[in-house]
């Protein structure tokens, strides 16, 4: 089973090779303005230097065209990693202004979409606020009849506003999705083209988390589509002829076509990759994981192996979901961090991808945190007689404070007042001190900079099965999604004797004739060597 | 004199934690009344906490709560206009003004019902309530215990709809006509019940019940800050008992009769390993066995836990793969009292148990 893992970072693109459980190669290249030529150079590197490879070339950097010469090398899958859709969200940026449809009226009125948003982050996203009379009683009714006309109403504003991005939830809309999809099929109408995510497509019970991750995901499917295109076509031009899948959450991948609809999905994959990946190159399973990006720290905890995941509510950007995501604190603080006032202030403004440039020791005119830690000698990049010139204070300062930020952050993520390891990953992990409070020993590990990229490789592979079944008993038909799940996962290339259950869920629908339970089971299991027989298409 | 002291968002806060904690599993999170709070803070509202004891003895005290199934709360959500009308409907029913506005449960979000409603009508809120808990039944309350007036009650939904149940022939007959008003409208509906005078206030309501569910949240903050275990802090501070700690292994659960039933399974880890803990609700906990024994019932305060945070974990928010603490809190003394059992005690929910305390 050979796979290649990419973690595409703001600031560099790693990639590796793994041949079972052996990292054969692995590559550190700085992620393009157009992400495809940043991958392909990562590809190209991993394929002309690998070990063996006739006439190894030196690594290469430039943007990528077509490999020069067919790779001679043959990959069961590739899966990418990134953190684009949540940087986009840290740093605010990328963010598509959206309109919120609410379907309830008259309930739900004095808790309007974004009510629980950060400010700056609503400011930025809320286009169009429409609250409509309609949704459902948990036993399928209607509260009041869906109010048709003032969909139309509000298609002529999402229209003469020019938002291209639409979000609807409806209460109860996992039980009975109608309103949304009424109102979705309203929407294509009057607004053909523009992109709708339905609430009941992404999350379960509860009106203000669901609506939240719909309205989160409106606002990064452009970004979305964008990457996954930039993904495949960096593939394509690396003549590699694997298939292609994004990492997800909850460490399993899924197929990019499928991926690109659901950003949110992808959201927590890099925290869980470079946390998997840091469990599996340190041999460890309980330690807190400190991951030092380019543009933004992650700070998590590892037990038993996985991310230790964060119970019900899960804030991303200040905005509460109800995803199933590790438990992860992220620090505006990388290595293209910008230093300001005098060394006072460390990001979390980032020139992120633009290091290579702008950073000082690059010869570019930026200070960036990585420009600290040449001259304070805690790694040798670039041109360190570029940054000679800083003063011994200014340096002094902004190292203080970036570690005054990974120690606070660190404290943050620790439930135990016992010490702990610290592993640290990352191409900033340079950034990390030696000693901290609370942390019995920094742990570095090989390839401790493609951390992400070995996470991504190992990314499991998962089956769900979401369906109602009728006149069964719940045992009965948890048992029967449970079996379809499996052998959904065997079919999409898990190795059965590895597979876990991870969710377990049923509702009662009172509503239906004869006893109707609708039942989601997700179970996950790891790669299976066969798995090039069992692919599907 | 009447000293009225004004709660600061702060308080709000710590008092959504805490209530949550005492919800045992029920009564609804906090959060959504608490989101209600702030937008109300926000606007200028600032609420005055009462206590009880500055009662005149026949000032008039309105009891609120927010009633339902937990689940229909997570998508109908609660809105302070809901609960002011209902306290409006009753005083023009009545003919009558309030004096202030107290809690039925200060379990759940019913604990902030009367700030919402306060903040509203601007009347101050008093420092009480007559469950010291929550609990799914009208019957279930320090009121009903000590056979006080049972009616009139209002009830009103987002609709304009609006009910009042004049007279009932028992608790459990207003419980029965209150409870199939609340399904009609969708199991969700805003309800004030039988006013109450000062002197009833103070002579059979549980005191002091919302300063010690602000206190309570309190301790989970501050052993969150001291990176302490909160779970401990808790069983500390309120004289509570560890009874489990595990992994939610399997959760049933059936929206019926305007409630939330069902049952969950732990299975232990850690000191654990190996035993299984198994909670059955209604709406909130009622009953815990510990392989197969009956370990805890109602009326002691069954509450489950994230094992890390100390945030509770509702009945209705329970799932596959959480790390949950169960743990147990004393209940007030008038719910141990032969009469209190007979309302409140494990049979009251269908369970043929002796009621043993695990505190006795």
């Amino acid at each position: 089973m050979k796979r290649i893992g990419i973690d595409v970072g703001g600031t560099n693109t790693d990639a590796v090779q793994l041949d079972g459980d052996t990292v054969v190669h692995a590559v550190k290249t700085p992620t393009t303005a157009d992400v495809t030529g940043g991958i392909t150079s990562a590809l190209r590197a991993l394929i002309e230097e690998r070990p063996g490879f006739p006439g190894a070339l030196p690594s290469v950097g430039g943007l990528g065209g077509p490999a020069a010469r067919p790779p001679m090398l043959t990959i069961d899958a590739v899966m990418i990693g990134t953190t684009h859709f949540t940087n986009a969200v840290v740093q605010r940026r990328d963010l598509t202004r959206v309109a919120a449809i609410r379907i309830g009226l008259p309930a739900s009125a004095s808790l309007p979409p974004f009510v629980d948003w950060p400010e700056d982050l609503a400011a930025l996203v809320r286009g169009e606020v429409v609250m409509l009379e309609g949704g459902h009683e948990y036993d399928g009714r209607p509260i009041v009849p869906f109010d048709d006309k003032g969909m139309r109403e509000a298609c002529r504003r999402i229209r003469s506003a020019g938002i291209t991005s639409v979000a609807i939830a409806s209460v109860f809309s996992p039980l009975n999705a109608e309103c949304e999809t009424r109102a979705a099929a309203i929407l294509q109408e009057e607004c053909p083209g523009v992109a709708v995510t339905l609430s009941h497509q992404l999350g379960r019970i509860g009106l203000l988390e669901r609506e939240n991750a719909a309205l989160l995901n409106a606002a990064l499917i452009p970004l979305a589509r964008r990457t996954a295109r930039a993904f495949s076509e960096a593939l394509r031009r690396s003549g590699l002829a694997a298939p292609l899948y994004l990492t997800q959450n909850d460490g399993t991948v899924a197929l990019a076509a499928t991926a690109e609809a659901f950003p949110v999905y992808s959201f927590a994959s890099g925290p869980t990759n470079s946390m998997r990946g840091a469990a599996f190159l340190s041999g460890l399973s309980d330690a807190i994981v400190i991951d030092v990006g380019g543009t933004t720290t992650d700070v998590g905890s590892l037990r038993h192996g996985f991310p230790r995941e964060a119970n019900s509510v899960v804030e991303v950007g200040g905005v509460r979901t109800l995803f199933r995501m590790p438990d992860v604190l992220s620090l505006g603080l990388g290595g293209g961090s910008l230093v300001a006032d005098d060394g006072q202030g460390v990001g979390p403004q980032s020139v992120g991808y633009r290091l290579v440039d702008e950073g000082r020791v690059f010869g570019g005119r930026t200070l960036t945190a990585t420009d600290v830690a040449v001259a304070a000698g805690l790694i040798d990049l670039g041109d360190r007689r570029r940054v000679a010139d800083l003063p011994a204070d200014l340096v002094k300062r902004a190292l203080a404070r970036m570690h005054a930020t990974i120690e606070e952050g660190v404290d943050r993520m620790k439930t135990d007042a016992r010490e702990e390891p610290l592993i640290a990953v990352g191409g900033g992990c340079f950034l990390v001190p030696e000693h901290l409070p609370g942390v019995s020993e920094v742990i570095h590990v090989r390839h401790q900079a493609v951390a992400n990229a070995v996470g991504a490789a190992i990314a499991q592979v998962s089956g769900e099965v979401d369906q109602i079944f009728q006149n069964l008993g719940r045992e009965v038909a948890i048992a029967e999604a449970r079996r379809i799940a499996e052998e959904r996962a065997v079919t999409a290339g898990a190795d059965r004797a590895t597979l876990e259950t991870v969710d377990v869920e049923d509702l009662p629908l009172a509503y239906l004739p004869g006893h109707s339970l609708r039942v989601r089971v997700r179970v996950v299991g790891d790669i299976g060597q066969d798995v090039s027989k069992e692919r599907p298409r | 004199m009447t000293t009225l002291r004004p709660v600061s968002v702060e308080e709000i806060e710590s008092l959504a934690i805490g209530a949550w904690i005492l919800g045992t599993g029920g009564g609804g999170s906090p959060y959504l009344a608490l989101l209600n709070m702030r937008e109300l803070y926000r606007q200028g509202a600032v609420v005055s906490l009462m206590d009880p004891m500055d009662l005149a003895d026949d000032d008039l005290v309105a009891v609120v709560s927010n009633m339902g199934a937990p689940l229909v709360g997570q998508e109908r959500l609660t809105d302070p206009k809901t609960i002011a009308s209902a306290v409006t409907m009753m005083e023009e029913y009545l003919g009558r003004g309030f004096r202030a506005i107290m809690s039925l449960e200060i379990g759940g979000g019913n604990a902030i019902q009367p700030f919402m409603a306060a903040a509203l009508l601007g009347r101050p809120v008093v420092d009480a309530d007559c469950m010291g808990r929550a609990f799914p039944e009208a019957q279930m309350t320090s009121f009903a215990i000590h056979d006080l007036q049972m009616y009139p009650l209002v009830l009103v939904d987002v609709r304009d709809n609006a009910v009042v149940v004049a007279r009932a022939a028992s608790w459990k007959w207003m419980e029965r006509l209150s409870r199939t008003a609340c399904v009609a409208v969708g199991s969700i509906a805003a309800t004030c019940k039988a006013p109450r005078t000062g002197k009833e206030v103070k002579e059979c309501a549980i005191l002091g019940s919302t300063s010690k569910a602000i206190r309570l949240g309190q301790t989970v903050q501050s052993a969150r800050r001291a990176h302490r275990d909160p779970i401990e802090a808790i069983v500390e501070a309120e004289g509570g008992q560890l009874l489990f700690a595990g992994k939610i292994a399997d959760v049933a659960r059936r929206a019926t009769e305007g409630f939330l039933r069902g049952t969950a399974r732990i299975d232990g880890l850690g000191e654990h390993r190996g035993r299984a803990f198994e909670l059955a609700f209604q709406n909130e906990f009622a009953v815990g066995w510990l392989d197969g024994a009956p370990r805890v019932m109602t009326p002691d305060l069954i509450c489950v836990m994230d094992t890390v945070s100390g945030d509770a974990i509702g009945t209705e928010t329970l799932r596959y793969g959480q790390r949950v603490s169960v743990v147990a809190l004393p209940a007030p003394p008038v719910l141990l009292t032969p009469k209190g059992l007979e309302h409140v005690g494990p049979r009251a929910f269908g369970y043929d148990l002796e009621f043993q305390s695990v505190f006795a």
